[in-house]
C-alpha cells in the first residue's frame, strides 16, 4: 500500500522478530505484537493469552514425595499385615521400606520449601481447611510408628548391636503397637496428597477431585506391592502380589472414571505432551507389572522385574499428574473455558444469583 | 459456604469495619501511578521472574501480571467497534438476567432497561480498556484456607495478609488462589533502597525471598488510618478505598449511572456475596467480560468442596485398607 509516490522507492520491510523467545511466549499464541490487531480467539477471550491462575512452585521433589509417600503407606500396611500373620521377612522388609520411603519423602518435601529452615512451622497449628497442614500431621504420626518399628528391625538385623541399653526392651515391646499405629495412618498418608492437589484452583487437579484419591491409593498399593516383590522371597510375598494386582486393577478403573467425570477441557493436559506420555506409559507399565505379578509372581526374577515395572508406573503416575496440573495453568483456556461453561449451565438452569459478575 | 471455610465474620468481634477497594475501571487513565506507589511503599523488588524490563507487546502493559513482586497491575486492552458492541451486548444480557442486588429487587430496573433504547448515540470506533488489578481480599479466601502454617491470616479490617516471618514458602496458597494473585517470591534483582537499611552504592537485599507475597491492602497504613498507597496515588479516583459496604454501594450507584447513559457494557465484579468466593473485598467495575481483563469468569474457592473431597479421600483410604486385608486373605499361607 502506498500513500505517496515516493513510497515505491522504499526498500522492502523485513518482518520484525522478537528479540527473545520469552517475549513471544508471554504474549501467547495467536496474539502478536506491534501492528497485529488484537482479535479475540473464536472460542474464548483471554488477556494476551496470559495465565489466569498461577502454578504452585512445586517441582520434581513434590512429585517424588507423592510417590514415596504412597510407597511408605502401602509398605506400612504390608508390614502390619505381615506382623499379624507371622511373615517375618515381609514384615522386616516392608518396615524398612516404609521408613526409608517416608524419610526420603520428608526430605524432598522440606527441600521444596521456599524457606526449608522453617519446616517445623508446618506443625505450629492444625488447620482442617488445609490439606497440607493435616498431611504434615499425618506424616509426623506415621513417621513415629514407622520409625520405631523399623529401628527395632535394624537392631535385630545387626544382632542387637545398636547402643540402646535398657531401651531395647522398651523398643521390642513397642514395635508391634508402633507398626499398627503406622498402619492406621498409612491409608490417610496415601490418600491425603490427592486432596492436597485437588483443593486448589488448579483447573486439572480441581476437576479431578472426585476420583483422584482412588487413583492415588491404588498407585500406592501397586508401588508398595511391587517393592515388596523385589525385596522379599516369593514364599512370603503372596500378599504383596495380591496388593499389587488389586492396585493395578484399582488404578485402571479409577483413572478412567476420573477422566470421565472431569470437564473435557480440564482433562486435556492429562493426554497431551510430556505428562500425557508419562501417564500413558504408567498405564502400560502397570498392566505389565500386574500381569507379571499375577502369572509369574512365583518366580523370583519375574517378580522382581514386575516390581520394577510397578514402581516405575507409580512414579510416572505421580509425576504425570503433578506436571499435567502445572501445565494446565500455563494456558488460560483450561481455566476460562470450564468456568464459562459451568456459569452458562447454571444460568441455563435458572441459577442467576451466584455469579461474580453482576449488573447492579 | 460450608462449616470449614473461613470468612471475615470470624473476626467480627474486633469492632473494625471491613475495608476494601472499589476500582472503577471506567475512569482509569492507565497512568500506573498505583503500580509505582505500591512498589515504593511496600519496597517490592523488580519483577525478576518476568521479562526483565522487556517490552511485552501487550499495548502499554509491560508489567505482565500480578505476582510476588507486583501487587497492582494495570491491564491495557485495545478494542475495535465490533468488540465494543459485543461487550455492550453481553452487559445487556447480564442486565436482563435480573441479577440480584442488595437493594430492591432488580426486576423493575431490568424491565425498564429492556424497553428503553439504550444504544448510545455514538459507539466509538476504538477504545482502550484500562484496569488496575489487585488482590481481591476474598470473603472466602482460598489462599488463607489452604495455608498450613497460619502465616496467612484475616486482619481486623477483614483483609488477608501474609506474616512474612511465619511463612515457610510451601507454595500451597499459590495453587489455592482462584485469581492467580499470590506468589512465592524467588528473588529480586533490584532491591528496594531506603535510607535506613542500605549502604549507598550497594544493592540492598531483597526482603522475604522464598515466602509467599501479595497485596496487604497496605495493612501498615490502614492501622494508622491512612489510605493504601495505590488509592492515595490514583489521580482520577479510579481506585477508591473505604469500608467495604460503602464501596459496594458506590459501585452499584456507578454501574446504574452508566447503564442509564446507555453504557450497558458496565458491570460489577466481586460485589455479589453469594458468588464462588463469597464476594471480594476489592470490587471492580468492568466494561467487558472478566476474562478480557485476565480475571476468571466464575472463580470458586477450592475449599468450598473440601468436605466432599475429604469424604472421597476417606472412602479411598478405607478401600486401600480393605484391599490390604483382602491381599492377606488371598495371599496364601506364610
Amino acid at each position: 500500500m502506498t500513500v505517496s509516490d515516493f513510497d515505491e522507492y522504499r526498500p522492502p520491510e523485513l518482518p520484525r522478530r522478537p528479540k527473545r523467545g520469552s517475549k513471544r511466549r508471554r504474549a501467547g499464541t495467536g496474539e502478536g505484537r506491534g501492528e497485529v490487531p488484537m482479535v479475540p480467539e473464536a472460542e474464548f477471550t483471554s488477556y494476551y493469552g496470559r495465565p489466569v491462575v498461577k502454578p504452585p512452585p512445586w517441582g520434581d521433589p513434590i512429585a517424588a514425595y507423592l510417590f514415596l509417600g504412597g510407597v511408605a503407606g502401602g509398605s506400612a500396611l504390608l508390614a502390619a499385615g505381615a506382623q499379624l500373620t507371622g511373615r517375618t521377612i515381609l514384615c522386616r522388609n516392608s518396615r524398612l521400606a516404609a521408613l526409608a520411603a517416608v524419610g526420603m519423602g520428608a526430605v524432598a518435601l522440606v527441600e521444596d520449601l521456599g524457606r526449608p529452615e522453617r519446616f517445623l512451622n508446618m506443625l505450629r497449628t492444625i488447620k482442617l481447611t488445609s490439606p497440607m497442614s493435616l498431611g504434615s500431621w499425618i506424616l509426623t504420626a506415621f513417621s513415629a510408628g514407622a520409625g520405631v518399628s523399623a529401628v527395632s528391625e535394624i537392631d535385630r538385623m545387626t544382632g542387637s548391636r545398636l547402643p540402646l541399653g535398657p531401651l531395647r526392651r522398651l523398643l521390642r515391646g513397642l514395635e508391634g503397637p508402633a507398626g499398627i499405629e503406622a498402619a492406621v495412618f498409612a491409608a490417610p498418608l496415601s490418600a491425603y496428597t490427592a486432596v492436597l492437589l485437588s483443593d486448589t484452583a488448579n483447573p486439572t487437579w480441581n476437576a479431578a477431585r472426585e476420583d483422584l484419591p482412588f487413583v492415588f491409593v491404588s498407585s500406592a498399593g501397586l508401588a508398595a506391592g511391587g517393592l515388596a516383590m523385589i525385596t522379599t522371597p516369593v514364599r512370603e510375598a503372596g500378599p504383596a502380589r495380591a496388593l499389587a494386582v488389586l492396585g493395578v486393577a484399582g488404578e485402571l478403573i479409577a483413572s478412567r472414571l476420573m477422566e470421565k467425570n472431569m470437564d473435557p477441557v480440564a482433562a486435556e493436559p492429562l493426554h497431551s505432551d510430556g505428562p500425557g506420555r508419562m501417564l500413558a506409559w504408567s498405564e502400560r507399565l502397570a498392566i505389565v507389572g500386574g500381569v507379571g505379578a499375577l502369572l509369574g509372581g512365583r518366580y523370583r526374577l519375574t517378580a522382581a522385574v514386575s516390581g520394577v515395572a510397578l514402581l516405575s508406573a507409580s512414579a510416572l503416575t505421580r509425576f504425570g499428574i503433578l506436571r499435567a496440573g502445572i501445565r494446565s495453568t500455563e494456558n488460560p483456556r483450561y481455566t476460562i473455558e470450564p468456568q464459562k461453561r459451568r456459569l452458562a449451565a447454571r444460568r441455563e438452569a435458572g441459577v442467576v444469583h451466584d455469579s461474580i459478575t453482576t449488573s447492579e | 459456604m460450608n462449616q470449614l471455610t473461613e470468612s471475615p465474620d470470624h473476626v467480627r468481634h474486633t469492632g473494625h469495619p471491613r475495608k476494601g477497594f472499589f476500582t472503577d475501571t471506567s475512569i482509569c487513565i492507565g497512568c500506573k501511578a498505583c503500580e509505582v506507589a505500591c512498589k515504593e511503599w511496600n519496597r517490592n523488588p523488580h519483577d525478576s521472574t518476568d521479562s526483565g524490563y522487556e517490552l511485552l507487546g501487550s499495548s502499554y502493559d509491560n508489567t505482565g501480571s500480578l505476582g510476588a513482586d507486583t501487587w497492582r497491575h494495570v491491564a491495557f486492552i485495545e478494542q475495535d467497534k465490533e468488540q465494543i458492541g459485543r461487550a455492550r451486548e453481553s452487559g445487556r444480557a447480564l442486565v436482563s438476567l435480573g441479577m440480584p442486588g442488595l437493594g430492591p429487587p432488580g426486576q423493575d430496573r431490568a424491565g425498564s432497561l429492556a424497553g428503553a433504547d439504550t444504544t448510545p448515540p455514538d459507539t466509538p470506533d476504538f477504545r482502550w480498556l484500562m484496569s488496575s488489578d489487585v488482590c481481591k481480599h476474598c470473603t472466602n479466601a482460598g489462599c488463607l484456607d489452604v495455608c498450613p502454617t497460619g502465616a496467612l491470616f484475616r486482619t481486623e479490617h477483614g483483609t488477608v495478609v501474609v506474616q512474612d516471618d511465619v511463612c515457610n514458602g510451601c507454595g500451597t496458597c499459590v495453587a489455592g488462589c482462584p485469581f492467580g494473585v499470590i506468589e512465592r517470591r524467588s528473588d529480586g534483582t533490584a532491591g528496594p533502597k531506603t535510607a535506613r537499611d542500605f549502604t549507598p552504592g550497594e544493592q540492598a537485599p531483597t526482603r522475604n525471598a522464598g515466602v509467599a507475597q501479595k497485596c496487604t491492602l497496605c495493612y501498615d497504613r490502614i492501622v494508622d488510618n491512612q489510605t493504601p498507597a495505590c488509592a492515595q496515588a490514583c489521580p482520577t479516583t479510579s481506585i477508591k478505598y473505604g469500608e467495604r459496604e460503602d464501596m459496594v454501594a458506590t459501585a452499584k450507584e456507578r454501574v446504574a449511572e452508566l447503564h442509564a447513559r446507555g453504557l450497558t457494557e458496565a458491570r460489577l465484579y466481586g460485589a455479589n456475596d453469594s458468588d464462588g468466593v463469597g464476594g471480594t473485598g476489592s470490587v471492580f467495575l468492568l466494561l467487558d467480560e472478566p476474562e478480557v481483563y485476565g480475571l476468571p469468569p466464575d472463580p470458586r474457592v477450592p475449599t468450598a468442596d473440601l468436605p466432599r473431597m475429604f469424604k472421597r479421600a476417606g472412602i479411598a483410604a478405607a478401600g486401600m485398607l480393605a484391599a490390604a486385608t483382602a491381599a492377606f486373605l488371598a495371599g496364601g499361607r506364610a
